[in-house]
C-alpha cells in the first residue's frame, strides 16, 4: 500500500495542493456525474476538486476514490462538456455518466438492508458468543439455564431479522419445487434452534444458538460482499450505456425539431449534422458528405454520400449536413437486426455454470441425506428422539456451507477490485471464471486495437511548400483527416502558406487559391488522382501531379503491450477485422499476429468465433463496434472498451474503463488466479467438513466444536481470498 | 453469582450501543468511499481550518 501510494503521488499530473476556492450558494442547482478511471491518489483527490472548484459554475465537486468518479453540483447553465476540457488539462481522462441512473444507485436501499441485517446478526452473536464462552467454561444447573434462556431471547428476534433473504429465497425456491444453497441453510437454522429452544426448555447441556447467529453471519457476509461487486459493476454499466443520448432532428415543412430517436416514423425527413450518428437507416434526401462506417463495419475509409444513397443507423456524418428520409425505423433498423443476433448467441452463453453452481448441486442434496441418515441411524439404534434430533441438528450446522458461502464472493470481491482499480469493469457474475479457461483472443482492428482517429505516416515525403499549403487547407476543415494532418504538421513545425479564397466542398475536400493558381485537397478522385487501398487526402497545386498524404489509424495505448503479453502466456492472437486487408496486415504485422482475417461480416465474424469453439477453444472476443456485437455475444467471455458503441458494451462481460489496453493481459492472469483460489477454498472446506462430520455424525460434537470449526474455516478462506489483492 | 444481575444488563447495553453505533455510521454515508477517506487524511489542505 505505502509502496503503492509513493509512487503514485510521484507519477500524479498534479501535486502541488493548493487551497481552493470557497463555494458560493447558487440556488437551483444541477448536479453532474463524471467518470474518471485514472485518479488513484490523494493528489488525484485533491487536484481534481480543485479544478472543478475553480471552474465558473461549479458549486461543490466531491471525488468518489472507491467508484472513481466525481459529484458536482452546480449552476443550471454549466454543462459535463465544459468540466471534461479541464480535467483534460489537468491530466485526467474524464467521461460524463447519467446522473439519473446515478441517483438510482446511490441510495442504495438493498445494500443497506442487507448491511443492516449483517449488523444485527453481529452484534448478537457477540453477545450470544459471551453467554456461550460462561457455559462451556463451566456454568452449570441454573446459571447455565439462565444464559440458555437470555442466548435464546436474543437469537430468535435477531435471526427473525437478519435470517430474511435465506427465508424468502428458501421459500421461492421450495415453492416452484427445487433445490437451492439457501434450502439447507434455513433447514440448519431453524433446526438449530427448534433443538436448542426444547434442550433448554428440559434444562439441557446443548444449545446451538451461537452456532446458528454466527452461521447467520458469516453467511451474510458472503452475501452482503457478493452483492457490493454485482451492484458496483451493474450501476456503472447503466452509468455507460446513459452515455448515448438518443435525439434527432426531424424536419417538418422546413423547421427544425429535436426530438427522442423512437417518436420517429418511416418517411419522415431527418437532418443528421456533421459529426452526427444516423438515428435510422434512410436514403439521402440532400447534401454531400462522407460517411464514417467503421463502427459498423470495421472500414476506415470513410465513404463519399450524395443524395439517392441508403444510409444505415449507426454511421456518422462527417463533412457536410445531410437529409435523410427514413426508411426503417426502431426494431427493423439494421442495427437492431445485429442486437438479435446478440440475443441468438446469448442464450448459449447462459448454458455456462459457475463453480459455486456446481459444488451447490454436489452440495445441497448431500446435506440432506446425510442428516436425515444420521437422524434415522441415531432414532432406530437408541429410540430416543431427542437425541437424534439433536445429533441431526448438529451434523447440518456444522455442515453448513459457511466457508462456501464465503469461498466464492470474498475472491469474486477481491479480485474485481483489482480489477477495477486496473481500470475494468467486470459486469458479469462468472465472467472471472470463464476469463480463466481463455485460451485464443481474438481482437477486432477499427476502435479497440487502433484508437479509430488517423495519424499520418508519410510526412516526410512532401516539399516544404505542399506541407504548407495543405495546412493552410486542412486548417478549415474540421474532417477527421484534416485534423490529423494538422496535428502532424503543426507538431513539425511547418507555418500553414497563404492560401485565399478556402472553401470546404462537402463530401469532397477544401479547395483555395495559392499564388494565383487553384490548390486542393480531398479526394483523390475530385483532385484527379487514383484512389489507393490506403486511407488518403490527395493534394494538388494548379495543374501539377497530386501528391498524396497517407495515414494510418493510430495505435491504441497499451495495444503492442497487451497483445505481446497475451501471446507470452500462450494464447493464440486472432486479428478479425472488416477493414481492407492491406490495412488488416500492416497491423497485423506491428503487432506481431499471425493470424489474421480481413474484410469479415459481422456474421463472419460470430461465426468463426464459433467454428473456434467448436474445436473446443475458449474465445476471449475484445471489440468495439456494431458488427463486433454477434461476435462479443457469441465468444465465451467478451471485453469492450468505455468508447464502444451502446449495444457492444452491453454484449460484453468486462468493460475497458480507460483509453489503455494493458490491463487485457493482467485480467487473464488475475482471473486464472481467483479460480484457483476458489478452488483451494472449495477443498479448504471440504477438508474441514471431512474432519468435522465424522464427529457429528457419531455425536461427539459439541457447540464449542462446531462454533471453532465454523470460525476457523470461515476465516481461512477469507483469508487465502485477501491473498490476491 | 448476585453480580450477574449488573454484569448481563451492561454487557446486552454495550452490545446495543455498538450496534446503535454502527446504524448510526451507515446512516450517515461513511461507508461510500473508503477508499478515497483513507486517502484524503493525507492530504494537507483544510489542515490548519476545517474546509467551510
Amino acid at each position: 500500500m505505502t509502496a503503492h501510494l509513493s509512487s503514485g503521488t510521484a507519477a500524479c499530473p498534479g501535486c502541488i495542493a493548493t487551497p481552493s476556492e470557497p463555494a458560493r450558494p447558487i440556488p437551483e442547482d444541477v448536479q453532474i456525474a463524471l467518470s474518471l478511471p485514472g485518479i488513484h491518489c490523494s493528489a488525484c483527490i485533491a487536484t481534481v476538486e480543485r479544478e472543478l472548484n475553480a471552474h465558473p459554475g461549479v458549486e461543490d465537486a466531491r471525488v468518489n476514490l472507491t467508484l472513481k468518479r466525481a459529484m458536482i453540483k452546480a449552476a443550471p447553465e454549466t454543462r459535463a462538456t465544459d468540466l471534461i476540457p479541464v480535467l483534460e488539462r489537468a491530466g485526467f481522462e474524464a467521461h460524463e455518466l447519467d446522473p439519473g441512473a446515478l441517483s438510482a444507485t446511490q441510495t442504495d436501499k438493498a445494500g443497506r438492508d442487507l448491511l443492516m441485517r449483517l449488523a444485527v446478526a453481529g452484534f448478537a452473536s457477540m453477545n450470544v458468543m459471551l453467554l456461550s464462552v460462561s457455559v462451556w467454561s463451566g456454568a452449570t444447573d441454573a446459571t447455565r439455564d439462565m444464559f440458555h434462556w437470555i442466548s435464546a431471547a436474543i437469537a430468535l428476534p435477531a435471526i427473525a431479522f437478519s435470517g430474511r433473504p435465506f427465508f424468502a429465497n428458501a421459500w421461492s425456491a421450495l415453492r416452484v419445487g427445487r433445490l437451492n444453497m439457501d434450502v439447507p441453510i434455513v433447514l440448519a437454522i431453524l433446526l438449530a434452534l427448534m433443538t436448542s429452544l426444547w434442550e433448554t426448555a428440559l434444562s439441557g447441556e446443548h444449545a446451538y444458538f451461537d452456532a446458528a447467529l454466527t452461521l447467520t453471519f458469516f453467511l451474510l457476509a458472503g452475501r452482503y460482499l457478493d452483492y457490493r461487486t454485482r451492484a458496483a459493476a451493474r450501476s456503472a454499466a447503466e452509468e455507460l450505456t446513459a452515455l448515448e443520448v438518443p435525439r434527432a432532428i426531424r424536419l417538418i415543412d422546413g423547421t427544425e425539431e429535436e426530438v427522442a430517436v423512437s417518436t420517429l416514423n418511416v418517411g419522415e425527413l431527418i437532418l443528421v449534422r456533421p459529426g452526427g450518428r444516423m438515428p435510422v437507416d434512410g436514403q439521402i434526401v440532400s447534401g454531400q458528405s462522407e460517411l464514417d462506417r467503421s463502427l459498423l463495419t470495421g472500414e476506415t475509409l470513410p465513404v463519399f454520400a450524395e443524395p439517392g444513397q441508403t444510409v444505415s443507423a449507426g454511421e456518422v456524418n462527417l463533412t457536410g449536413p445531410l437529409t435523410i428520409q427514413a426508411t426503417a425505423v426502431g426494431e427493423d433498423t439494421s442495427l437492431h437486426r445485429m442486437a438479435d443476433l446478440v440475443a441468438i448467441a446469448e442464450s448459449g452463453r447462459s448454458r455456462y455454470t459457475s463453480l459455486a453452481d456446481k459444488a451447490a448441486k454436489l452440495y445441497a442434496p448431500g446435506v440432506h441425506i446425510l442428516s436425515a441418515l444420521s437422524f434415522l441411524g441415531w432414532y432406530i439404534y437408541s429410540g430416543d428422539l431427542r437425541t437424534a434430533l439433536n445429533i441431526a441438528a448438529a451434523v447440518l450446522i456444522i455442515t453448513c456451507p459457511c466457508a462456501l458461502g464465503l469461498a466464492v464472493p470474498a475472491v469474486t470481491t477481491a479480485a474485481s477490485g483489482r480489477l477495477f482499480r486496473k481500470g475494468m469493469l467486470i459486469k458479469h457474475a462468472t465472467a472471472l471464471e470463464r476469463l480463466a479457461e481463455v485460451d485464443t483472443v481474438v481482437f477486432d482492428k477499427t476502435g479497440t486495437l487502433t484508437s479509430g482517429t488517423p495519424e499520418l505516416t508519410n510526412l516526410g515525403d512532401h516539399t516544404r511548400t505542399d506541407l504548407e499549403v495543405a495546412l493552410a487547407l486542412a486548417e478549415a476543415s474540421a474532417h477527421p483527416l484534416s485534423v490529423a494532418l494538422v496535428k502532424a504538421a503543426c507538431a513539425a513545425g511547418i507555418k500553414p502558406a497563404n492560401v485565399q479564397r478556402i472553401v470546404e466542398v462537402p463530401g469532397y475536400g477544401t479547395e483555395g487559391e495559392f499564388r494565383g493558381q487553384r490548390v486542393r485537397l480531398g479526394r483523390a478522385a475530385w483532385v484527379g488522382a487514383e484512389q489507393g487501398v490506403e486511407t488518403a487526402a490527395w493534394l494538388a497545386i494548379g495543374a501539377s501531379l497530386p501528391v498524396v498524404f497517407q495515414f494510418t489509424d493510430a495505435l491504441r495505448a497499451g495495444a503492442t503491450e497487451a497483445v505481446s503479453a497475451l501471446r507470452r502466456s500462450g494464447k493464440d492472437v486472432i486479428l478479425i477485422s472488416g477493414d481492407t486487408s492491406g490495412a488488416v496486415r500492416a497491423l497485423a504485422n506491428v503487432l506481431g499476429i499471425e493470424s489474421w482475417v480481413a474484410e469479415a461480416l459481422p456474421q463472419d465474424k460470430a461465426h468463426r468465433i464459433q467454428d473456434l469453439s467448436d474445436q473446443g477453444h475458449r474465445v476471449l472476443m475484445v471489440g468495439d463496434g456494431l458488427n463486433d456485437t454477434a461476435a462479443l455475444a457469441a465468444a465465451h467471455v467478451s471485453i469492450s472498451p468505455a468508447s464502444a458503441l451502446d449495444a457492444a458494451r452491453v454484449a460484453s462481460d468486462i468493460v475497458l474503463l480507460g483509453n489503455d489496453l494493458s490491463p487485457i493481459a493482467d485480467a487473464c492472469e488475475t482471473a486464472v488466479k481467483a479460480t484457483k483460489r476458489i478452488r483451494e477454498n472449495f477443498r479448504i472446506a471440504t477438508i474441514y467438513n471431512v474432519v468435522a462430520v465424522p464427529l457429528a455424525v457419531i455425536g461427539l460434537a459439541t457447540p464449542l466444536i462446531a462454533a471453532l470449526a465454523m470460525s476457523t474455516s470461515s476465516i481461512t478462506v477469507s483469508l487465502n481470498a485477501l491473498r490476491l489483492r | 453469582m448476585e453480580v450477574l444481575a449488573y454484569l448481563i444488563p451492561i454487557s446486552l447495553f454495550l452490545g446495543g450501543v455498538g450496534l446503535v453505533a454502527f446504524i448510526y455510521t451507515v446512516r450517515s454515508n461513511q461507508y461510500e468511499d473508503p477508499e478515497g477517506d483513507a486517502r484524503r487524511i493525507l492530504s494537507d489542505e483544510w489542515d490548519d481550518h476545517p474546509k467551510p
